[in-house]
């Protein structure tokens, strides 16, 4: 029973480090918690629930809502944050606007029942490691989520663009004088952050489902993930998402009472001792 | 000298008896993670003295005045007032004991009147800033020793002038105001002259020349002209280092004070 | 002298409402607004004056209601669970202030979301303390001095009596020293220190005073719904409260009034013609951000000057005096 609850707990955290990476980076570069993310986790995850209806296979529905939802956040960061450079206060509200907008939308699309989303076909059944039965598709979620994190390392250890990043994380104003475009730099990790988190919902939704309110039920998950592990870092993002995938589900059965606050009080314990979180790079 | 010497008897500081130094920084050392700004500094301030610290940019002046007032935290060092150790005492207990300051870059209170932000000067030392139930305006003493001090410095006539309607000229003056209005016994001025013209400095050079001799004056300044004529004695700055000090004859006559300013001689 | 007429029509338009209004739909509508708007005006003390944003009150706002709630339904009376309810909101709040006031800006916020977060997290799985999903109800309104409050009109006044005490209790002290003294620490802070203030304790006391009033707010609350769930302590109820504030405007005493009575009424009333709600709440307080920062009400005048403005050519500007 324990060994199923921590592969769960695995896969709970590969699910939320697709997640909260791009919402640490994004918290990283730009500074601000992005309250859209959840909602743009929900959104990809509708989006997904659209394109199988319409035929597509389960990856192909998962990228293309990734895109989507890409495509949603750069238009919300080109028009609505780019005006409030600077005004960081502004900008979370704006998110937080935004994300009350996407959510009653969702609502409005796609109804208030739950969907379900069928695991694709590879996924499906059990498969036997050390001699228990992991069901497969829970297994294929940690792969994925492992692979993401080694791109994504690629792209900010071997790039320019990624050299670029990490700069302009660790001191805007140093990266602008080295001429690096910073403002474009906001631009595409916005909407890389917002593709993951698009690409993430499709991912989840075998296990969690789509169901308005899901947003509400991720966000203050990434929120944790990313004060815990430490925002703009994402060996951060790794370890706090494993982290608290075993903090909820452990939680969750052990104090089933005090389940949030098993959650919330190590972030608050966290934001009050340690404001950069284990590996950050960002002091708030 | 470390910190924990033990500072001079507390003595009453009355006029024309100097047993007590106004202000005493003796070893007083502060680093930014390997960065030293402060080495090593010993200030001695006399009651009623006119001091000048000068020194290149960078040379750690406006950090010597933070670390006297407690905005930032000495890693080794004393500094007394008037003979009384404050080198651990919270910075806003400071201002209780005399002390005020002014700032380099204006820090007035941006949506009220001139008049109110002199009033609230006074208020920080006053037991009524935490009275939650009378009207503020109608605190006539409060209001008359601010107008007071707007008149000290020749802004009377804008008391109810918001901040935002003044010029440069008068905001540096009020913020003389502010920290005049506090009837400081040690006055910290932070480039008083910044960025005012030619006949605002003069004005304000003569209003500092009428501030009375109880209080004692320490300015930083880079404005030699201006500067040279106030000071009494002088400290020169070097990376954090204080390398020359003197009456202002000895100063300006030494080769190192020469050596700084106009490269090697 | 304009200023004291409009306030006193205001005031005998508010007294008198029951009676042109009529519909007790409306009535209840109106009880609404007040309830908010003092709540609005509690977190405007925060937010407004001591220049720091949270988004947690929501927190405070319903512990006053769990906990008074859970002592009525113990058989306690009304004015024991009011100020067990108010006990309870200012021991919660010392406890979020403490803890808050860490961290600055970002940091403080970030903060507040935690503590709030944890305060939901509690109403809805600590089942057996607060009935988790499910909520708490009483079944009866308080009966201050023997009367009863159970109809709208009866209810409204109270309420009325209520938000006139706040808007006093605020408005002196928006104009005492103190209040002053908390405008200056979100103003200028490094130098209220310098001047001799406690910069801490005074917005921890702000704070402490914003509690109160958001505890006030959620017992009227709790009379007024007769049940309390973990959605009034939800993060979406917090970013409801601070819309009201923005959206009316922090740095005006009637700003948060306006704010609430905005967002009351188009929750309860558009929602009959319009049912998105929560679209509507999302657009507005984005709108609001980015083209009318300083609030609504300031920002409509600025806007309604902007559009009225003679266009005539700039006088030039004499030495010294500048145009705002």
């Amino acid at each position: 029973m324990w060994t199923i609850l921590a592969i769960n707990s695995v896969t709970l955290g590969g699910l939320l480090f697709l997640l909260s990476a791009g919402f640490s980076l994004i918290f990283g570069l730009m500074r601000i918690p992005n309250l859209t993310h959840g909602s743009m986790f929900m959104l990809g995850a509708y989006f997904g629930v659209t394109l199988l209806a319409w035929g597509a296979g389960f990856w192909i529905a998962a990228i293309g809502a990734g895109l989507g939802v890409a495509l949603f956040g750069a238009i919300i960061e080109r028009l609505l944050l780019r005006r409030l450079v600077g005004a960081e206060l502004a900008q979370v509200l704006v998110t937080l606007g935004l994300s009350f907008m996407v959510a009653d939308t969702c609502l409005m699309v796609w109804g208030g029942d739950p969907i379900s989303v069928d695991t694709p076909a590879i996924g499906v059944g059990a498969t036997h490691l050390l001699s228990v039965a992991f069901p497969t598709y829970r297994l294929i979620i940690i792969l994925i989520a492992v692979a993401i994190a080694a791109a994504l390392w690629g792209l900010l250890d071997k790039t320019r663009l990624g050299a670029m990043i990490r700069a302009a994380v660790d001191d805007p104003a140093m990266a602008r004088v080295c001429g690096i475009r910073v403002s474009h730099l906001f631009s595409i990790v916005f909407s890389l952050g917002a593709g993951l988190a698009g690409f993430a919902g499709v991912i989840g939704g075998p296990i969690l489902s789509v169901y308005p309110g899901l947003d509400q039920d991720m966000l203050p998950l990434a929120l944790v993930v990313v004060i815990l592990g430490g925002t703009g870092s994402l060996l951060g993002s790794l370890v706090g998402s494993f982290v608290v995938g075993f903090l909820y589900n452990f939680g969750q059965v052990l104090f089933p009472e005090l389940a949030y606050v098993v959650l919330f009080l190590p972030m608050l314990i966290v934001l009050v001792l340690r404001p950069r979180g284990l590996f950050g790079r960002v002091t708030l | 000298m470390g910190a924990g010497a033990a500072p001079p008897p507390r003595a009453r500081a009355e006029r024309g008896t100097r047993a007590v130094n106004a202000l005493e920084i003796r070893g007083l050392n502060k680093s930014f993670g390997g960065l030293r700004v402060t080495s090593d500094v010993e200030l001695l301030v006399a009651p009623g003295e006119r001091r000048l610290i000068i020194g290149p940019n960078g040379a750690g002046k406006t950090t010597l005045f933070n670390l006297i007032t407690g905005e930032l935290r000495p890693d080794a060092g004393s500094i007394a007032l008037f003979g009384h150790d404050i080198t651990r005492l919270a910075a806003r207990r400071r201002a209780h004991l005399g002390l005020a300051r002014t700032y380099q870059i204006i820090t007035l209170f941006p949506n009220e009147t001139l008049l109110r932000n002199v009033t609230l000067a006074l208020l920080g030392l006053s037991p009524l800033r935490w009275n939650p139930i009378v009207r503020l305006d109608r605190q006539r003493a409060l209001a008359d020793r601010a107008a007071e001090a707007l008149r000290r410095v020749g802004l009377a006539h804008l008391a109810s002038r918001p901040v935002a309607q003044t010029s440069y000229g008068e905001r540096r003056r009020a913020e003389i105001a502010m920290a005049l209005g506090q009837a400081p016994r040690v006055l910290l001025l932070d480039e008083p002259f910044a960025g005012l013209s030619v006949e605002e400095r003069r004005d304000v050079a003569a209003l500092i020349a009428a501030i009375p001799r109880d209080v004692t004056i320490v300015m930083i300044e880079h404005d030699m002209d201006v500067a040279l004529e106030f000071a009494e004695r002088i400290t020169v700055l070097h990376f954090g280092e204080a390398i020359v000090e003197g009456t202002r004859a000895e100063v300006v006559e030494h080769p190192r004070t020469r050596e700084i300013y106009l490269g090697a001689a | 002298m304009t200023r004291i007429l409009a306030l006193l029509i205001a005031f005998a338009a508010l007294v008198s409402l029951p009676f042109w209004l009529g519909n007790a739909y409306y009535i209840n509508i109106a009880s609404q607004v007040l309830i908010y708007a003092v709540l609005a005006m509690g977190l405007n003390l925060l937010v407004g004056y001591a220049g720091l944003v949270t988004l947690g009150h929501a927190g405070l706002f319903g512990v006053a209601c769990y906990a008074a709630a859970t002592l009525i339904n113990a058989g306690f009376g009304s004015i024991t669970a009011m100020i067990g309810g108010l006990a309870a909101t200012l021991a919660v709040t010392a406890v979020f202030a403490v803890l808050a006031l860490r961290g600055t800006g970002l940091g403080f916020v970030m903060i507040t979301v935690a503590l709030g977060q944890i305060v939901w997290g509690i109403a809805y799985r600590w089942i057996s303390l607060t009935n988790g999903d499910n909520g708490v109800s009483i079944n009866t309104r308080p009966h201050p001095f023997g009367l009863a409050l159970d109809t709208a009109p009866a209810f409204y006044w109270a309420t009325l009596v209520v938000f006139l005490v706040t808007l006093g209790c605020i408005a002196v002290f928006v104009a005492s020293p103190f209040g002053a003294a908390v405008r200056g620490t979100r103003d200028q802070p490094r130098r209220m220190t310098a001047l001799g203030y406690n910069v801490w304790l005074t917005r921890f006391l702000a704070f402490l005073l914003s509690g109160f009033w958001s505890g006030v707010a959620g017992l009227l609350y709790l009379y007024y719904n007769q049940f309390v769930s973990p959605e009034t302590v939800a993060l979406s109820a917090s970013a409801e409260a601070l819309l009201m504030v923005i959206a009316g405007g922090t740095a005006t005493l009637f700003g948060p009034i306006f704010g609430a009575a905005l967002v009351v009424i188009i929750k309860d009333v558009a929602s009959a013609y319009i049912t998105r709600w929560n679209f509507m709440l999302g657009a507005i307080f984005v709108l609001i951000v980015v083209f009318m920062p300083e609030g609504f009400v300031p920002g409509s005048v600025r806007l309604w000057r902007w559009a009225l403005a003679p266009r005539r050519p700039r006088a030039p500007v004499l030495s010294g005096e500048r145009v705002p």
